[in-house]
């Protein structure tokens, strides 16, 4: 298969096909990828050439079949074959990762089950970071939802509450998550369509109107405006009386993702960085039991990765934000514990169950060997899961639903700490009520039906998953090595390199998928007519619900004082100072998201990538 | 066989950054022999229109998976009747309700291609399409 290869520099251009840049008025103040970057890049500037890591080293070589299998296979297995061949002449992952016809115990020549699988809640994590695991409380079920406006978002929070999940997790529209307000030119169509509209703390109160902070934790996906989300999450907090100490949630706040997979970027690296490593310390201070990040695979596996890159990339990213956060001067054991991760649930079952479980070996390793750090709660690592929404079908939306359950399945068996079910409709758009609460279904039939919560890791000690765990781990650690290489995850992404590696991963699957070489039930196999689905349509009244919201805004608020507090937040991000409180403090005079976005970009510039084909 | 190369542009207009499909569709049409042109992310009908016209190709291929369609197809769609290339085959590809597919359509776009497509769709009806047309 066709390897790209990474050059150090200059940015790497691909063959019959190169991006048009043409000015825009929003674009022109653009930084591209340099200047700022040498702290990053010293050790990659000598590097110019790195060979791509071939899947994970064969075991293969090694393995010596015990005389019992050597006659099995003379006796039983040959004339089988000889009978009737096997289906293909090879079998592999979603991921194109080699599957054997049989593990035994000769796969695992050097594993020891003291080592490297150890007990739950105990070091390596292999088997689980609690040691009573779902027995003692089961994951936290936390659907994502959002659209439309505050109010519409708040009914269905309440609705999903009212119908037993245990946790929120807020979706935010694209006019949000790039840091425009409603009202902006470049929102047009894109209003609280994607997710809800939040454009000022006015909206946020309205979000969680009647919603208790202090009871329920909350997730929210956002990235580049993290930090002032949460500023105006904090306000409501406070607002509604919760003691922040107490507040529990998680904000994704995961900017390198973003780069490599999902691009809702605004800034360049070095000052989105500085915005992370904010809210880091912030959090480290203020909000102990808040998670002021989500470590995020998630997008990269949307994006078309496979399951090793995606486990690869995301830790590497976890690794670069522990060394960003120590080079600010934090102890690695005072902000590490409240790191956590989020996975995405594909549909090739056992390479997603050794996934989550090398997940947690790679980082307790990490910790312990390359930070030297000494508190175990840095060591195990925590996890969401949300199921693939890539894997979903336009086709026959019902075999969704039964998707859907395997993938949860899967996490749940590989240990997650809480989880998405998608609904069945969300390859045409956001979930209707029905289809939402079908997949909150999903995960209540798993948790007190199926009987797979009883115990804690029930694959653990089978030969295919523990061998498929090895090779899962060793072909995440020959990338992660290869990153360190060259100079860390920032410098890696400034060449492209991830987002190289998910694209040829990504076109290589769909080719299997137009050769039937990989089958998509109702897809390309096992087709018929269908009619089409009743699905949730958001139409423009919301853009105009908004619109009129900020206009009413911006007369009843101080402008003098919005003026005064987003200019000493330009000052400050010119200088090296924490900008949380700043940001808070311009959210608490109802300065809009767009306005504080924009007074950061006038400090910051703005980041636009090197498109690859 | 047409002598000159087909020429494609391929957009990703909005705010969405989610741009696996538009690339793996560049590739496919380049691998099957075409010309194209990749615009990169967040690009408006203005430099969609102006982008098209500098790069004078055949054919337009929008990836559109937000759910702006209804905002972003008829701008586009006038912007290139004012400028007089109503020629240009326009496509687009994403997730789009059924509902809205016959006024797209009557817009001028040519084809809409829903998830699930596979690529040697697309490349034969670009190569049909263009066939029909010289």
């Amino acid at each position: 298969m066709p390897k790209p290869l990474c050059n150090a520099v200059p940015l790497p251009k691909f063959r019959l096909s190169h991006s048009i840049k043409v000015r825009t008025s929003y674009s022109d103040s653009q930084c591209r990828v340099s200047g700022s970057r040498a702290e990053m890049t010293d050790k990659s500037k000598t590097q110019t050439e790195i060979a791509t890591p071939a899947t994970p080293a064969s075991p293969g070589s090694a393995r010596r079949a015990s005389p019992k299998e050597k006659s099995w296979k003379e006796n039983t297995l040959k004339p089988t074959l000889e009978k009737s061949p096997e289906r293909r002449a090879e079998f592999t992952t979603i991921s194109g990762h080699p599957i054997r016809r049989l593990y035994t115990e000769a796969d695992l020549p050097d594993w020891s089950p003291e080592k490297d699988l150890g007990l739950p809640g105990e070091p390596p994590y292999t088997r689980g970071i609690h040691s009573t695991m779902h027995r003692g409380r089961l994951w936290t079920m936390r659907q994502f939802a959002g659209f439309g406006a505050a109010e519409d978002t708040n009914a269905r929070f309440r609705y999903l509450l009212a119908q037993g999940q245990t946790g929120l997790s807020t979706a935010f529209d694209l006019p949000t998550l790039m840091g425009y307000d409603s009202d902006h030119a470049l929102s047009e169509g894109e209003v609280g369509k994607c997710g809800v509209a939040i454009s000022s703390l006015a909206d946020m109160e309205v979000l969680f109107d009647k919603i208790p902070l202090a009871n329920v934790t909350t997730s929210m996906t956002i990235n580049s405006p993290a930090a002032i989300i949460w500023a105006m999450y904090l306000a409501v907090a406070e607002k509604q009386g919760a003691d922040w100490k107490k507040l529990s949630g998680t904000l994704q706040n995961d900017i390198l993702k973003e780069y490599i997979a999902q691009k809702e970027y605004i800034y360049p690296p070095e000052p989105s960085m500085r915005l992370v490593i904010d809210t880091f310390e912030f959090g480290v201070k203020n909000t102990p039991k808040f998670n002021p990040i989500s470590i995020s695979g998630y997008h990269i596996r949307e994006a078309g990765s496979t399951a090793i890159q995606e486990l690869a990339f995301t830790l590497r990213d976890g690794l670069e934000y522990v060394e960003w956060g120590m080079r600010r001067g934090m102890d690695v054991d005072a902000f590490v514990p409240q790191l956590s991760f989020f996975f995405n649930a594909h549909n090739d079952f056992f390479e997603e169950v050794a996934k989550y479980r090398a997940a947690r070996r790679i980082w307790h390793k990490a910790m312990v060997e390359r930070y030297k750090s000494k508190n175990p709660r840095s060591w195990a690592l925590r996890f969401h899961t949300q199921t693939a929404g890539c894997s979903l079908t336009a086709q026959q939306p019902y075999n969704n639903v039964v998707r859907t359950a395997i993938q949860a399945l899967a996490a749940v068996l590989g240990g997650t700490q809480s989880l998405h079910t998608n609904s069945l409709d969300e390859a045409w758009a956001l979930p209707t009520e029905f289809a939402a609460t079908l997949a909150l279904r999903t995960q209540q039939i798993i948790a007190h039906e199926t009987g797979v919560a009883n115990t804690v890791d029930p694959l653990g000690g089978s030969y295919f998953v523990e061998t498929l765990t090895n090779e899962v781990e060793r072909g995440a650690w020959d990338y992660i090595h290869k990153i360190d290489a060259m100079g860390g995850m920032v410098t890696a992404i400034e060449h492209s390199y991830p987002q190289r590696e998910i694209a040829e991963a990504s076109y290589r699957y769909q080719m299997e998928v137009d050769r039937k070489d990989k089958i998509v039930v109702g897809v390309n196999d096992f087709v018929t007519k269908e009619s089409p689905l009743e699905i949730l349509q958001i139409d423009e009244t919301v853009a105009h619900r908004q619109a009129e919201r900020l206009r009413k805004l911006r007369a009843d608020r101080s402008q003098a004082e919005v003026d005064r507090r987003l200019n000493t937040l330009r000052t400050a991000a010119r200088g090296k100072e924490n900008l949380m409180p700043f940001i808070y403090d311009t959210v608490k005079a109802y300065a809009t998201l767009g306005e504080i976005c924009e007074a950061m970009r006038d400090v910051f510039g703005t980041y636009e990538e090197v498109a690859i084909t | 066989m047409p002598t000159k190369k087909t020429r494609v542009l391929i957009a990703k207009p909005g705010l969405d950054g989610h741009d696996r499909g538009a690339k793996i569709i560049a590739r496919a049409l380049r691998d099957a022999g075409m010309e194209v042109i990749y615009t990169g992310l967040r690009q408006t009908p203005e430099m969609i229109a102006s982008a098209a016209i500098q790069e004078d190709v055949d054919v337009i291929g929008l990836s559109i998976l937000s759910g702006a369609h209804n905002t972003i197809c008829p701008q586009l769609m006038a912007l290139l009747k004012a400028k007089g290339m109503d020629d240009v085959v326009v496509l687009v590809g994403g997730i789009i309700p059924e509902a809205d597919i016959p006024a797209m359509k009557k817009s001028g776009i040519a084809e809409i291609f829903l998830p699930g497509t596979s690529t040697q769709d697309i490349i034969e009806f670009i190569n049909k399409r263009l066939a029909v047309g010289t």
